[in-house]
């Protein structure tokens, strides 16, 4: 039952670190919670459906089906991620000044919501399908110690939400003259992160050349299997043992990202001058 | 987000010249969530292919962190994991589903 609990806290807890940094980063947004709740319940009866297709998804491309599946899931979020950033870069001083306004740019409101659902929803798809195999294979296996398992996995699931929670409250914590810097930095290596496992999936399959693998392993000092290793890899997408390609991809995604979010941030000025004039 | 285009626009040129090493095959099957071979032999510096083949009804995760591979093979399915090319050692894999018994390793020599 322990053993269940921990895989299925491993699975879930990527998920709902996201989840809880942009729910964090999304604040002030109206309407941010229907979207959120109708992204996790998109994501989960995709998971199911995910699950389901498993064999059929494995079976495109000769065999690297899933790999193609798992860094497109992951390129989205990383262009829904970015474009958040980038949105917020010209959006979220107002957002920080009149948290209650928002009535005025609702349609604006709305095409951020859309992406917040599509981030949410693609995090617990990627992370619920697997989830569901898993405990698919526990119940359908004979004897009488599954029912024990599948209790293991909700005590697993509920640990990770728990920690997302925490992610998020403690990001809401944070003052607001910093906040939309804080929750901008980390949106910002999160998708780094997505990035670089991408690019994992994309070496995985043979599909992109790994460079040099690795580049480097800090594996004996910072285990990717340990609780600070799992920890930092969802939330800055920590490999102690990366391809150069994943740098590489890490590397391309964090300074496009800064770029856009830089040149979206100028034009407001120019446009606040001339309402002056 | 140019960057990211012209990334992905580089990819597939990038791609040709992964297959400098000729690759070779090698089987693994999943039975009563067990590997078979427990040990794999390959040779170093050449990428490998590894089919995994799952003859259990039940799906499984091949995990290696040496290798730095995950990969969810379905109830009699089959996958394809590419790695290497490998430095001489021992690279333990195991499976994420049920690890008591899905332990293996790879000797690469």
């Amino acid at each position: 039952m322990f053993g269940t609990a921990i895989i299925v806290f491993r699975e879930i807890l990527e998920a709902a670190i996201i989840i809880g940094i942009v729910s964090a980063a999304t604040r002030g947004v109206p309407g941010r919670t229907r979207w959120l709740v109708a992204g996790l319940l998109a994501g989960l009866v995709g998971s199911g459906i995910v699950a389901a297709s498993t064999d059929v998804i494995a079976s495109f491309a000769s065999g690297v089906g899933q790999e193609l599946f798992n860094a497109s899931v992951l390129g989205i979020a990383v262009l829904m991620l970015a474009w958040h950033n980038v949105w917020m870069a010209s959006h979220g001083a107002e957002l920080a000044k009149k948290a209650r306004m928002l009535a005025t740019n609702i349609s604006e409101g709305r095409s951020e919501c859309s992406i917040l659902m599509v981030v949410v929803g693609l995090a617990v798809l990627r992370e619920g399908s697997e989830t569901v195999l898993f405990l698919y294979g526990i119940a359908a296996s004979e004897g009488g110690g599954a029912r024990a398992m599948l209790f293991g996995g909700l005590v697993g699931a509920l640990a990770g939400v728990a920690v997302g929670y925490t992610i998020y409250a403690g990001l809401l914590r944070i003052p607001m003259r910093w906040f939309f810097a804080a929750t901008g930095a980390l949106v910002l290596l999160l998708a780094a992160g997505m990035a670089s496992t991408a690019a994992h999936f994309l070496i995985q399959a043979d599909l992109i050349p790994a460079l040099a693998s690795p580049l480097w392993d800090t594996s004996s000092a910072l285990p990717e299997n340990g609780i600070a290793g799992v920890l930092l890899h969802s939330l800055i997408g920590y490999d102690a043992r990366p391809a150069g390609m994943q740098v590489v991809f890490y590397v391309a995604v964090l300074f496009a990202i800064s770029l856009g979010m830089k040149l979206a941030g100028k034009p407001r000025k120019t446009i606040q001058i001339k309402g002056a004039i | 987000m140019k960057n990211i285009s012209l990334i992905l626009l580089l990819a597939p040129l990038l791609s040709s010249v992964a297959s400098y090493a000729a690759e070779a095959d090698f089987k693994l099957v999943i039975k009563d969530h067990r590997f078979q071979p427990a040990e794999l032999n390959v040779p170093a510096g050449k990428k490998i292919k590894m089919s995994i083949e799952n003859k259990d009804a039940t799906p499984e995760e091949f995990e290696s962190h040496s290798l730095n591979r995950e990969k969810v093979i379905s109830g009699n399915g089959t996958a394809t994991i590419y790695v290497g090319p490998l430095e001489p050692g021992r690279y333990d894999f195991y499976g994420e589903f049920n690890k008591d018994t899905a332990q293996g390793v790879i000797v690469v020599k």
